[in-house]
């Protein structure tokens, strides 16, 4: 019940070409220039103080503009796809917007509104409340430039998918909640996978947004891909790319969560 | 007929759901992007149209608009493709080869456009091979491309990914034991109902693209009115501490960009009802 | 200043948010935001003033550091960035905090001596081993089939310092003619066929991708480069004739006298000029202003004759003739 033999092997020759042009070869010259110096360069660049302390921001960061935007991406998500309203396209169109945005441009707006110069700026110094060139500007930014991946990965989903089931459920009368928990999440756990996948490779990655807010101040507020560009115009790029390729192992990350979704969906 | 704001529905929590999308939009969207528009009003209508339309700004549209549309159909057909064979076809490593696709994302932009450009300049691996066919990647347009198409490459597949996981097997098999060939099933079947995702993707992609600044310097060459993108020109602009004339810049890419968005997603939206009809017609 | 009424659900949400900002240790604390290569430099210079402050007074100083480009810090700074001092790549960026920000007054480089730059570099040229096009001065810049890889100046601070530096030899060579200086100045740009927004991204472009003949760079970038891609693939060519590249360090005023940290703040930028700042100045590859400090220097620096941006009537002068939107940079790429 497939396409043919060769059908088949052409799509796949064909996909894993284009992967590996734009993706594996790429991310193979990465690890090539971490190592570059050799083993020894690459855990010195891992092991100092300065890039834990990336470490430990980048996920801190990460882990609260997941968290925001899962919560809006779902109700965003039940809004838009269960419901026909006037004014619809406008909103997607409006959660779209912050990836059209430069991130150099979506750093900028928190800095003319929090910023000293900016609209709110001399209120927050007065009040001794630090926004940007602080951790909270980071997650802000970070939780700008990641805004719409849940939403948009769940609303065509939730579109293909109909309102049959869940009018089913409310006419035999379960109520909101346990419609959601019983009958829209088991339906939309891939695409909320995916999109929390995405949300969060976006959010560690993220440099220019982060790279305007921040102020760059060592071991304070450096993400990973703050530290990274510092170590490389410092000249050592060994180490740059060293601390680059810890991104990489996201890709682990990923492998476990969907695996263990899959295993469970399996039970 | 009455014009109503909402169609009736059964289900319960439109309020809510809606009413929260509004105010977290607002919050992290809407209120901050207000600021360019406070920026940009402290320059005059004469000055910010002598900014927004320059010589060299407009140049910087078309390249960046151009090679973005280009980046995102690329990703579009090879998105489906690569998802389609992820949900379809076993292959040896294929779990490690799904969990990579989000790296583009999760490297930093200037790391990636680094790689890339160490790859397809001309002493680079791929550089040169494409130098004996007399291509010049590295530090032309066809170098913001490669760039572009990188980091747009998880969008199309991860979006299309859970829609044809999810795809109904049966209608698919109906179609197949009724005679109809792979072929018109494929546009026939399945099409239809993944399109949504794919345009979504498709879109995703595109608005992504018009933005990246950090990989594309690597690889551009950024000369004047060759390889110059529009943010560059922003950047350019926040140089001279010119924050108005960055911001009139940067207002201009936004309602560029969400007329184009919300022309695909009025698309998307006209293309499904379209196709909701037919197949109601076609039960009748 | 009214309070804008979506402030207070966003602050809210805002204030949750705090918690790091709040974690500050009693000790006196220095932020010196800083351009990018300098951060080898300072934590060697650090280590060596807290020793001398502790000596001196007993207290203890800790100092903070952030790096980036020169024009981005200078923003961060003017946008709320709390630092206590500065020290950056060109005038002209501290020049920006003193009137956008009005956080020091406009006369900032007397606040110490030598126009406020502790230690100075030049500008001065790489080329690829054996220097095979023979490149010796500025005039073989502008030759035919000689490919130079230099920074865009109007993205890179650091690489305005490159432009001028050609724009001084030119204007000497052909007796303060500014129209010949311009043609030589097109002349050379045009033989630039890279144009990477920063320092690093051009020498990587030459370094790496092997692209260009010359590369125009700051001395002591120079050194710190070959240091980290191999001494024996490239060489320097230090030109008869330079610019004398002076990056300036000052207090930020308005910050230190919130912070409570006048005292500490200009001690620690004095330090610069003592014999044993120049020293570690001089380590760095710096070229410190004290010439009994040279000989701690890894490196033997060529003597050269340098003129001053004070040529082009000081950095407003020189950024607004030549690096403002339409000026002379922007008029040499018009075809």
């Amino acid at each position: 019940m497939t396409e043919s033999r060769f059908i088949r092997y052409l799509l796949l020759s064909v996909a894993l070409l284009f992967l590996g042009l734009f993706l594996f070869v790429p991310l193979a010259t990465v690890f090539t220039r971490a190592l570059e110096k050799g083993g020894d360069v690459y855990w010195e660049a891992i092991r100092n103080p300065d890039t834990w302390s990336a470490i430990r921001l980048t996920v801190l960061a990460s882990v609260i503009a997941v968290l925001l935007n899962l919560i809006f991406g779902v109700a965003a998500a039940w809004a838009i796809a269960k419901f026909d309203f006037i004014g619809k396209n406008i909103l997607i169109s409006l959660i779209d917007l912050p990836f059209a945005v430069s991130p150099v441009v979506s750093g900028l707006i928190y800095v003319l509104l929090f910023g000293l110069q900016g609209v709110w700026g001399p209120w927050l110094l007065e009040h001794n409340i630090k926004i940007i060139f602080a951790v909270p500007g980071i997650v802000l930014a970070t939780t700008f430039v990641t805004f719409p991946f849940v939403a948009r990965e769940l609303i065509p989903l939730l579109q293909a998918q109909g309102t049959e089931e869940e009018e089913a459920a409310v006419v035999l009368g379960a109520n909101g909640w346990q419609t959601f928990w019983k009958v829209t999440l088991p339906n939309m756990k891939w695409g909320l996978l995916y999109g929390l996948i995405l949300t969060n490779a976006r959010a560690m990655g993220e440099f220019g947004a982060v790279s305007v807010v921040s102020g760059h101040i060592r071991g304070e507020t450096n993400t990973i891909p703050l530290h990274v560009e510092i170590l490389y115009n410092e000249y050592n790029y060994a180490a740059a790319f060293a601390v680059a390729s810890l991104l990489a192992a996201l890709a682990l990350v990923t492998l476990a969560i969907k695996s263990y979704v899959e295993w469970k969906s399996e039970l | 007929m009455k014009i109503q704001f909402k169609k009736h529905s059964v289900l319960p929590g439109f309020g809510i759901t809606l009413g929260f999308t509004l105010l977290y939009l607002s919050l992290i969207v809407l209120i901050p992007l207000s600021g360019l528009f406070f920026k940009t009003s402290q320059i005059s209508w004469n000055e910010f149209w002598h900014i927004a339309t320059g010589e060299r700004v407009l140049y910087s549209y078309k390249l960046t608009f151009g090679c973005s549309l280009i980046a995102a159909t690329i990703n579009m057909f090879f998105g489906l493709l690569v998802a389609w064979v992820l949900v379809r076809y076993p292959f040896p490593f294929k779990k490690i080869v799904d969990a990579s696709i989000d790296l583009p994302f999760a490297l930093p932009t200037a790391v990636a456009g680094i790689a890339l450009t160490d790859l397809y300049s001309v002493n680079g691996w791929i550089g040169k091979l494409l130098d004996r066919a007399h291509i010049q990647a590295a530090f032309t347009p066809l170098g913001i491309l490669i760039a572009l198409t990188f980091i747009g490459l998880p969008f199309v597949v991860r979006v299309v990914q859970p829609v044809l996981q999810d795809l109904d097997k049966a209608e698919e098999e109906a179609a197949l034991s009724l005679g109809a060939g792979r072929f018109s099933t494929f546009f026939r079947v399945i099409l239809p109902e993944i399109w949504p995702a794919i345009l979504t993707g498709f879109t995703l992609a595109f608005a992504r693209a018009l933005g990246e600044y950090g990989s594309v310097i690597f690889i551009a060459g950024n000369m004047p009115m060759k390889t110059e993108i529009t943010t560059l020109l922003i950047v350019t602009k926040l140089e001279q501490y010119d924050y108005a004339g960055a911001t009139a810049i940067a207002i201009v890419m936004l309602l560029v960009s969400f007329a184009l968005l919300l022309t695909i997603n009025v698309l998307q939206w006209w293309s499904r009802s379209r196709h909701t009809f037919t197949t109601a017609q076609e039960l009748q | 200043m009214k309070i804008n009424p979506w402030a207070s659900p966003l602050l809210i949400g805002a204030v949750a948010l705090i918690f790091c900002s709040t974690l500050r240790a009693k000790e006196v604390q220095l932020l010196n935001v800083s351009y990018d290569p300098t951060r080898e430099f300072y934590q060697d210079y650090n280590r060596a003033f807290t020793k001398y402050w502790k000596e001196k007074t007993g207290e203890t100083v800790t100092v903070r550091q952030s790096h980036g480009g020169s024009g981005k810090q200078a923003r961060s700074v003017i946008d709320g960035l709390e630092a206590d001092v500065v020290t950056l790549a060109l005038a002209y960026d501290i020049d920006a905090i003193a009137e956008r920000g009005k956080l020091l007054g406009v006369k900032w480089q007397t606040q110490f001596p030598r126009n406020s730059a502790p230690y100075t570099s030049t500008i001065v040229f790489l080329v690829r081993k054996g220097n095979p096009k023979g490149v010796q001065d500025w005039d073989d810049l502008v030759k035919p089939g000689v490919s130079v890889i230099t920074p865009n100046p109007k993205t890179s601070g650091g690489a305005r310092w490159n432009y001028l530096a050609a724009w001084g030899f030119a204007l000497k060579k052909y007796g303060n003619d500014a129209q010949k200086a311009k043609e030589f100045v097109r002349q050379l740009y045009k033989n630039v066929p890279v144009l990477d927004s920063g320092a690093r991204g051009a020498m990587t472009t030459f370094a790496q991708r092997g692209i260009g003949d010359v590369f125009i760079s700051w001395e002591n970038e120079a050194y710190l480069a070959s240091a980290e891609l191999g001494k024996d693939k490239f060489e320097m060519v230090v030109p008869a004739l330079s610019i004398l590249a002076e990056p300036p360090v000052a207090v930020v005023e308005k910050v230190a006298q919130r912070h409570g940290t006048e005292t500490v703040a200009k001690a620690y930028l004095e330090y610069l000029y003592s014999l044993e700042g120049q020293k570690i100045a001089a380590k760095h590859y710096y070229r410190p202003r004290e010439k009994g400090a040279w000989a701690s220097s890894p490196v033997s620096f060529a003597e050269l004759k340098l003129f001053t941006v004070e040529e082009f009537g000081g950095w407003q002068k020189a950024h607004n003739t030549h690096f403002s939107d339409g000026g002379i940079f922007d008029q040499i790429y018009k075809p």
